[in-house]
């Protein structure tokens, strides 16, 4: 698999680490009422699911950046890649 | 029709013109007590011992292709009883006593051969860890035996022992453990639970499931709804897609695992053997070919099939460990879809809707647990309470905080 990284252009998937779930993201507010049961969830389940899949990788033999990977799962073709940070600014400016 | 020697010579005598079919191709009934989703290695040993040992008859099991065309029919298909923690090991220690007398039980030749399993050691610290591993075996009543690398040269001389970064200094060893034919398991559970009166359906996909005021009424296939009392899902693999239909997340990521076979050789491996330093375990089937895998490809997939560096990685960890294996020409290779669960154990048990029942999370290591599985999701669903040794494999105990974590890696399915 190449990864298209959005600053350093295709990159061979060995030289990433694989993660899981983008939504590891999400990290909750430990704050808030519910936050033992939300910290369970979020640390323990998963989507999952059949198709596309968001996902962190980050590449630890290249600029050791996390990036967020749009991949299917059942046919393993890579749609996009942008850098996690990005993501995250992006998300953060939605709330 | 029971098989037995007599039977295959008078058969042999005859032109082979008096065989059957070894099970029936019914249509579904409208309803069941009993519904179990997936006609793998599991869900076909949870039939049989259902029938079998908790005389429930009226029972279905529901396979979207062909009998045993999931993970029973792609794995390596090695079985052994050498875990470590308390959760586990008496679990996999019921399933190798299970394994020993299967044969008789389903009367089928599951090629059963206990040929034993060496895990090979490289420093003091990992004698230390298989010593205590060897320990933990041996008070669940299994065997296990330390081998120096004087023993083990003798056994298997074909191995590098000087290996520059990982010499090998011996290997803790169990003697009962060993092969089966794997699709002659999920034959012998299916023949088995279909001659006692389960239903087999096969291209029956579960679409949906019908449930109501917290309590599941049945099942939606393309083959129509069948209702059922109780709902067991044994779907390895698929279990996050099949428990979405209940609205269910799981504690679980769906990986793939590669596995390759070599051209047939003369016998040249004696047993089973693993280089977890390497990433590497080999073992050599009854036609000649040796069959052998390593660490799963390790980000989600739903593929069945892998990608070229975990090809290359297995074969690299082949040649460090027995340089002749180089000369061999690779004849096949494959991938099957684990359910990597997020402590590296699997689950047994009942859900928060009403007669829906889970039994997966079985990483890679569902194929050796057949039996066990089987027996002890049949007492599950069959008395509402779990096995005695199944009693560890909670849906909540993520939560809860009692997880099985063999490797103590963490909450990362691609590490177990």
């Amino acid at each position: 698999m190449l990864i298209p990284h959005p600053i350093l252009g295709p990159r061979d998937a060995q030289e990433f680490t694989y993660l899981g779930d983008a939504a590891l993201m999400l990290r909750p507010d430990p704050t808030q009422d519910n936050a033992e049961a939300a910290f369970s969830e979020y640390i323990y389940f998963r989507d999952n699911p059949v198709g596309i899949h968001q996902e962190l990788w980050f590449h630890e033999q290249g600029d050791r950046s996390w990036l967020v990977v749009t991949r299917n799962t059942t046919t393993h073709e890579i749609l996009s890649a942008e850098l996690a940070s990005d993501v995250k600014r992006k998300q953060e400016g939605d709330q | 029709m029971k098989f037995s020697g007599l039977k295959v010579i008078g058969q042999a005598l005859t032109g082979h013109k008096g065989w059957k079919p070894l099970w029936r191709d019914p249509a579904p009934k409208s309803h069941y007590d009993i519904v179990i989703i997936g006609g793998g290695g599991h869900g076909l040993a949870t039939a049989f011992y259902l029938a079998k040992v908790f005389g429930k008859a009226n029972v279905a099991v529901l396979e979207k292709g062909w009998l045993g065309s999931g993970n029973i029919g792609r794995n390596t298909t090695i079985i052994r009883s050498n875990y470590l923690l308390p959760g586990n090991q008496p679990f996999y220690e019921f399933s190798m006593k299970l394994w020993e007398e299967l044969e008789q039980e389903t009367n089928f030749n599951s090629m059963v051969s206990q040929r034993g399993i060496l895990n090979l050691f490289h420093s003091d610290a990992q004698r230390d860890a298989y010593r205590r591993r060897g320990n933990a075996m041996l008070l669940s009543g299994a065997d296990a035996q330390m081998l120096d690398r004087d023993a083990l040269r003798e056994m298997v001389p074909f191995l590098n022992y000087d290996n520059a970064r990982f010499p090998i200094k011996g290997a803790l060893m169990q003697a009962r453990a060993g092969t089966a034919r794997h699709d002659g398991v999920a034959w012998g559970y299916a023949r088995g639970a279909d001659s006692r009166g389960v239903d087999l359906i096969q291209n029956c996909e579960v679409t949906g499931m019908k449930i109501e005021a917290g309590k599941i009424l049945g099942v939606e296939t393309t083959r129509g709804f069948i209702g059922a009392g109780k709902v067991g899902v044994a779907v390895a693999g698929n279990s996050s897609r099949v428990m979405s239909m209940a609205d269910k997340r799981l504690p679980i990521e769906s990986h793939v695992l590669q596995a390759f076979v070599s051209e047939g050789l003369k016998p040249t491996i004696p047993g089973v053997i693993t280089f977890g330093a390497g990433h590497f375990y080999v073992s050599q089937s009854d036609k000649g070919g040796l069959v052998f895998g390593g660490d799963i490809d390790g980000y989600n997939s739903y593929a069945q099939r892998g990608n070229l560096p975990v090809v290359e990685d297995v074969l690299e960890g082949g040649m460090a460990l027995m340089p002749m294996i180089g000369r061999a020409r690779l004849l096949r290779s494959w991938g099957g879809i684990m359910d990597m669960s997020m402590d590296g154990s699997p689950i047994i048990d009942r859900t928060d809707v009403g007669g829906l029942y889970f039994n997966g999370g079985w990483c890679y290591g569902g194929f050796k647990a057949t039996p066990a599985s089987g027996y002890a999701f049949a007492h599950l669903l069959a008395t509402d309470t779990p096995h005695d040794t199944a009693t560890a494999f909670r849906m909540d105990r993520f939560e809860r905080g009692y997880v099985i974590d063999e490797k103590g890696v963490g909450a990362q399915p691609n590490l177990h």
